[in-house]
């Protein structure tokens, strides 16, 4: 298990320093400091040396690290680390060097709570804030019997959430949110196009209130309605902790008690039917060797009422380009030397619009040659109210003692970061 | 929500001085203690930054005076840092510890206990096992799942008292807690005991476990984890048992975090030794695909674990992943570690269906920017041409296309490969020889060269100025690698079998065994050119039937490793050692073995492949518990001595064995290059083939540094408690 657990800035410093077990010091960091920080090509996330071995997750030039002398889980080391993130934004708002070092005294007492020895303990949130806190608590009597309700909630089989919550007005917001990966050969044929997609909810709900939640998923479709032909495959989903996997199993029913406010209710894929939301058209042509002339169409592919917004493409040029002579007509272009690519911004392109840029970039003559490896073209974008898979919320029931009104929404959102290539 | 902490002002290196008069000063006129807490925060700052605090003991254990509990807990992070150095002066803060152990508020006492137990020295063992007894009884679950913790620390402190007080029954009892929390952290402490060598033995009988599957439910996703992992401590004694047990959990692989399931694929992996219904091994394996896919929409960390065992999991149960290599393809943007395994997955699922797309997603690789990347990228395509036969033709020309490139990594790869494509087809591609030999000047690394060599000699028949070539290679003979000198004199002699009437040709080989026999001190050189000196001294035709001897065809024969060593990894799934593809007992110290353990339930090839656990577990120090599961028969008890001494660097100890494999007509072909140092390949090794998919090739292959690597450390270091 975990034997101590760091948090090093860009530069090697340490900002966070615990010892699970007296099988290190803490000079241990120097190691980590020597192999890792100051490597400048460091090959894994996981480095053993000897018996010890040193896991680490980079964050906004800062590492995460955890350290041990057995043959830790890896996977549950590293979610320990997501974990810890998660739990950092969520306290902090970011997590990034001045938050950590504002906080240190703080991320003491937490890393103390959710880390024993070694073994991760209950890490969720929601409880965690109603004990560790900036503000001074003091131990008086009245403490100890709030405490219990504290800690029969931490131990408790509903742990991710208090009893005690009231809201004035009960909603929840339910966000589907799907990253399409897509990645197109240079002749235009699909190489693989997926979606990655989570439903984020935030529960502003009073008491404990039972939900059920439905969606056009295949297997439910069949098995109650058949015929129903908008009906979406998914090929995997995995549920937040609270989610019952039993009923899931035997009936696909998606059953909870939510976490008060904002969780990651579900993750699913799927690969069947996906629906591209943006067609890019390429035409890359090395004349000579003193020049590359680009064409570059991209056409939205869904209902004009809708539109893809914040549309990023990233063309790369090759490394000897001197300028790049850019011509669009929505939106901006500009060649990035740094980079070796040439960056146009789109703020919105309405469904059915079709957009192009044209380009020459001029390259300075080499006297050694090498090919150009061509990396592909890189889109980022979002289109609101639209989801590649096809995925569609058919409902969200709340049951709850108190037999109160709640309000749902639901809002979609299909983007791609870095997910969505086109090669030429 | 909590308000933003405005403490990075505290981050500056102080005086051990300056501290102490700034708590002194605080002692009185303190308002709420805000200049206490100040110095404090200045304290547990500087221990951060490695400052040695531990002359402030005294004054700082001073501030658990205050109510305040922000400052308790600093100080308690002070006595974890320091108190184990301050044998004498503890006993200060035993009495304020005692008095936290009785605290009415449950908090309080859990982290009195947990703060005495992280501080190993006897007062305060002494003073926690009195406390710990109670805590374990607490009636407030927060309490017992921290004590239960507690009693792993203590264990690890000082086994003797813990086994002496009964702290591990009390464990024990802890199983069977109506909190599923608590029982979760019994497991895990239990198994941290039971894990040690000189612990007590820690099985699970069927009433136990489903308890423990009771629990499940409840559990936060770690006490999952630590539930699901004890269950290989189960092991069924009827089919059934195992088919229900797996049926229960499969669901868990519907979990969020990718450590539950990780952890249920790998119980369900284990679990399937002992299954027999073919259907439900079926449809556990088809359940287990899905899940390990959506774990590469994880962070890239956990997609690199993911994908180190799903390369083991499809050599062993390739119905997990048929038909899914697309989901493998690389992205550009993926780090380097997680392309490096997800290019030897898309190998290991090639098949001749899908062959091509495998194929163009390689050749686009080989023009990427990271060297080991394109390199394994040219040499899978090469070894995808012997793994699919109806692909050869399409990878050949993939190969002479990048070859046309000049690159020269790339043609050297290219080279290596093409080598073995000779072997696995003869008489099919040979027409290229010219084309490899147009870039002869390319090559320059010992590899590539001694592949090039090889073909050279091999079919000095068909390539008209191969003594022109030989002589030009030949110039540089004394300065190249034992490799190189390997292959150019078995070519030399090849060539001259070949063209025996040819004076070139004689002149040659005798300038080769000359050199080879009088002006190398390498005795494996010296020894083969004396024999080969001596063949064709004795009867050159003898000599040419066993140089030119007809050879083994390669198959990727050698990718189907041995099952039982496969099984054997598999119960470490998710772990270490399934990313380095070891078993951790052969690279961390004191780690304890696994191998599945016979049963009446054990399906019949499972048993024939069984592993034996080769390392001995040395007999437990002190008492062994009946109960809850059966009580076990100790394991034979062998000496210490039999151990593999884990400092010795495994790859010299091979080296032998490499250098016995060796046979003489084969210089070049699959020996193993004695310069860059490889996987050790140990005949007694039942793992030296899980890797063997790209050859030799293991220059980016995941693996543990061992201590002679790195520069100028002795080996007790490996410890690195410097």
């Amino acid at each position: 298990m975990i034997s101590a657990f760091f948090i090093f800035n860009q530069k090697g410093e340490v900002l966070i320093s615990r010892l699970y077990r007296t099988d290190f010091k803490r000079s241990i960091a120097d190691v980590f400091r020597i192999q890792v920080v100051s490597n400048s090509d460091v090959r894994s996330p996981i480095i053993t040396l000897g018996s010890t071995s040193f896991f680490h997750v980079r964050i906004n030039n800062l590492y995460v690290v955890a350290v041990t002398k057995t043959n830790a889980n890896a996977a549950l080391v590293f979610e320990f680390c997501y974990r810890f993130i998660i739990i950092c934004k969520s306290y902090f708002g970011k997590i990034d060097e001045e938050s950590i070092k504002n906080n240190f005294v703080l991320i003491y007492e937490l890393i103390d709570e959710i880390n024993d020895f070694g073994y991760p303990q209950n890490s969720e949130i929601d409880t965690l804030k109603s004990y560790i806190t900036t503000e001074s608590v003091v131990s008086t009597v009245n403490a100890a019997e709030e405490s219990s309700k504290i800690t029969s909630q931490a131990t408790g089989a509903t742990s991710w959430r208090r009893g005690d919550v009231k809201y004035k007005k009960n909603e929840a917001f339910v966000d589907v949110i799907e990253v399409v990966n897509l990645s197109m050969s240079a002749k235009g044929n699909v190489l693989r196009a997926d979606v990655d997609g989570h439903i984020q909810m935030r529960a502003y709900l009073s008491g404990t209130p039972e939900c059920k939640f439905g969606l056009n998923d295949k297997l439910v479709i069949d098995n109650n309605e058949k015929g129903t032909t908008d009906a979406v495959e998914l090929d995997d989903c995995r549920f937040h902790q609270c989610v019952r996997l039993n009923d899931f199993d035997a009936t696909r029913t998606i059953s909870f008690i939510p976490p008060d406010g904002e969780f990651e209710l579900m993750r699913y894929r799927s690969t069947s039917n996906v629906k591209l939301p943006l067609k890019i058209m390429p035409t890359v042509t090395e004349i000579g060797t003193t020049q590359v002339q680009y064409v570059i169409t991209a056409k939205t592919n869904f209902n004009n009422k809708l539109s893809a917004t914040n549309v990023v493409l990233r063309i790369p040029t090759p490394l000897n380009t001197t300028t790049v002579d850019c011509k669009v007509a929505n939106g901006k272009a500009k060649y990035v030397p740094g980079e070796n690519v040439v960056v146009w911004k789109i703020p919105r392109i309405q469904g059915g619009q079709e957009v192009t840029l044209t380009a020459t970039a001029s390259l300075t003559s080499m006297t050694h040659r090498q090919v150009w490896a061509r990396p592909p073209i890189d889109v980022d974008f979002q289109v609101l109210m639209f989801t590649a898979s096809g995925l569609i919320v058919r409902f969200l029931k709340v049951f709850e003692k108190g037999n109160y009104q709640s309000v749902k929404w639901v809002r979609y959102l299909t983007k791609a970061n870095g997910t969505y290539q086109i090669r030429f | 929500m909590a308000q933003a902490g405005q403490d990075a002002k505290f981050f500056q290196r102080g005086k051990i001085e300056e501290f102490r008069a700034e708590l002194q000063a605080a002692e009185t006129k303190d308002k709420k203690y805000v200049k206490r807490k100040i110095a404090l925060k200045k304290i547990v700052a500087n221990i951060t930054m490695g400052n040695d605090m531990s002359p402030l003991f005294t004054d700082v254990v001073q501030c658990l005076g205050t109510p305040l509990l922000e400052i308790k807990k600093m100080v308690y992070l002070f006595l974890v840092s320091y108190g184990r150095s301050k044998p004498d002066q503890i006993h200060l803060v035993i009495p304020n510890f005692l008095q936290d152990c009785n605290d009415r508020n449950p908090l309080i006492r859990a982290l009195a206990i947990r703060t005495m137990s992280y501080i190993p020295i006897p007062v305060v063992t002494e003073a926690l096992s009195e406390n710990l007894r109670h805590c374990l009884k607490d009636r407030d679950a927060y309490v017992r799942k921290t004590a239960a913790i507690c009693v792993a620390k203590l264990y690890t402190a000082d086994p003797r008292r813990a086994e002496k007080g009964g702290f591990v029954e009390m464990l024990r009892d802890l199983m069977l807690d109506s909190n599923a929390t608590v029982i979760a952290n019994a497991v895990a402490a239990l198994s941290e005991i039971g894990d040690r060598q000189d612990g007590v033995i820690f099985k699970l009988n069927l009433t136990t476990a489903n308890k423990l599957l009771a629990a499940l439910g409840e559990s936060s996703e770690w006490g999952q984890i630590y539930i699901l992992d004890s269950l290989l401590r189960y092991v069924p004694e009827q089919h059934s048992d195992a088919q229900t047990m797996a049926e229960r959990i499969i669901v868990q692989l519907q979990h969020a975090n990718s450590a539950v399931v990780l952890t249920t694929i790998k119980v369900l992996l284990y679990l399937m030794n002992y299954m027999e219904d073919r259907r439900l091994i079926d449809y556990c394996c088809k359940k287990m695909g899905p899940p390990l896919v959506t774990l590469l929409s994880s962070g890239p960390e956990v997609q690199y674990v993911a994908l180190r065992n799903i390369l083991l999991i499809i050599q062993r149960r390739p119905a997990v992943l048929k038909n899914d290599v697309k989901v493998f393809f690389c992205k550009y943007n993926d780090p380097i570690y997680v392309k490096l395994a997800k290019l030897e997955i898309m190998y290991r699922l090639a098949r001749a269906e899908n062959a091509p797309e495998v194929l163009a997603e390689l050749q686009e690789y080989a023009s990427e920017v990271d060297l080991d990347f394109v390199r394994k990228a040219v040499r899978s395509i090469g070894r995808l041409a012997i793994k699919v036969e109806a692909a050869a033709d399409s990878c050949i020309q993939a190969l002479l296309n990048l070859i046309e490139t000049k690159v020269s990594y790339v043609v050297q790869e290219a080279v290596i490969v093409i080598k073995d494509i000779f072997r696995r087809y003869p008489g099919k591609y040979e027409g290229i020889i010219p084309t490899l030999c147009e870039n002869l000047d390319l090559l320059d690394e010992p590899e590539s060269k001694a592949a090039m060599v090889w073909i050279l000699g091999q079919f000095a028949n068909r390539i008209d100025n191969a003594d022109e070539l030989l002589d030009d290679l030949l110039y540089t003979f004394l300065d190249e690698s034992v490799e190189v000198q390997l292959a150019l004199l078995t070519a030399s002699v090849k060539l001259f079998i070949y063209k025996s009437k040819s004076d070139t040709a004689k002149d040659l080989v005798h300038k080769v065994l000359k050199w080879a026999t009088e002006e190398v001190d390498n005795p494996d050189l010296r020894d083969r050119g004396f024999m080969y000196w001596r063949m064709l001294a004795i009867n050159p035709a003898v000599a040419g039937e066993i140089v030119l001897a007809e050879k083994p065809a390669i198959t990727t024969d050698s990718d189907r490793m041995d099952r039982g060593a496969l099984d054997q990894l598999l119960l470490h799934t998710g772990t270490l050692g399934s990313i380095y593809h070891k078993n951790p007992e052969t690279f961390i110290r004191n780690a304890t073995g696994k191998a599945l353990i016979d049963s009446p339930a054990l399906n019949t090839h499972s048993r024939a492949a069984l592993v034996p656990l080769t390392r001995a577990q040395l007999p437990p120090t002190a008492i062994s518990i009946p109960g809850p599961g059966p009580s076990e028969p100790r394991p034979d008890t062998v000496e210490p001595t039999s151990l593999v001494p884990l400092d010795a660097d495994p790859e010299h100890e091979s080296t032998d064995a490499d250098a016995e494999a060796e046979t003489i007509d084969d210089a070049g072909s699959d020996d193993e290059e004695p310069t860059v140092r490889r996987r050790p390949h140990d005949s007694s090794d039942p793992y030296s083939n899980l890797d063997s998919a790209f050859g030799n090739y293991m220059a980016d292959e995941p693996r543990p540094m061992t201590a002679g690597n790195h520069r100028g450390r002795h080996n007790d270091e490996d410890d690195l408690l410097f």
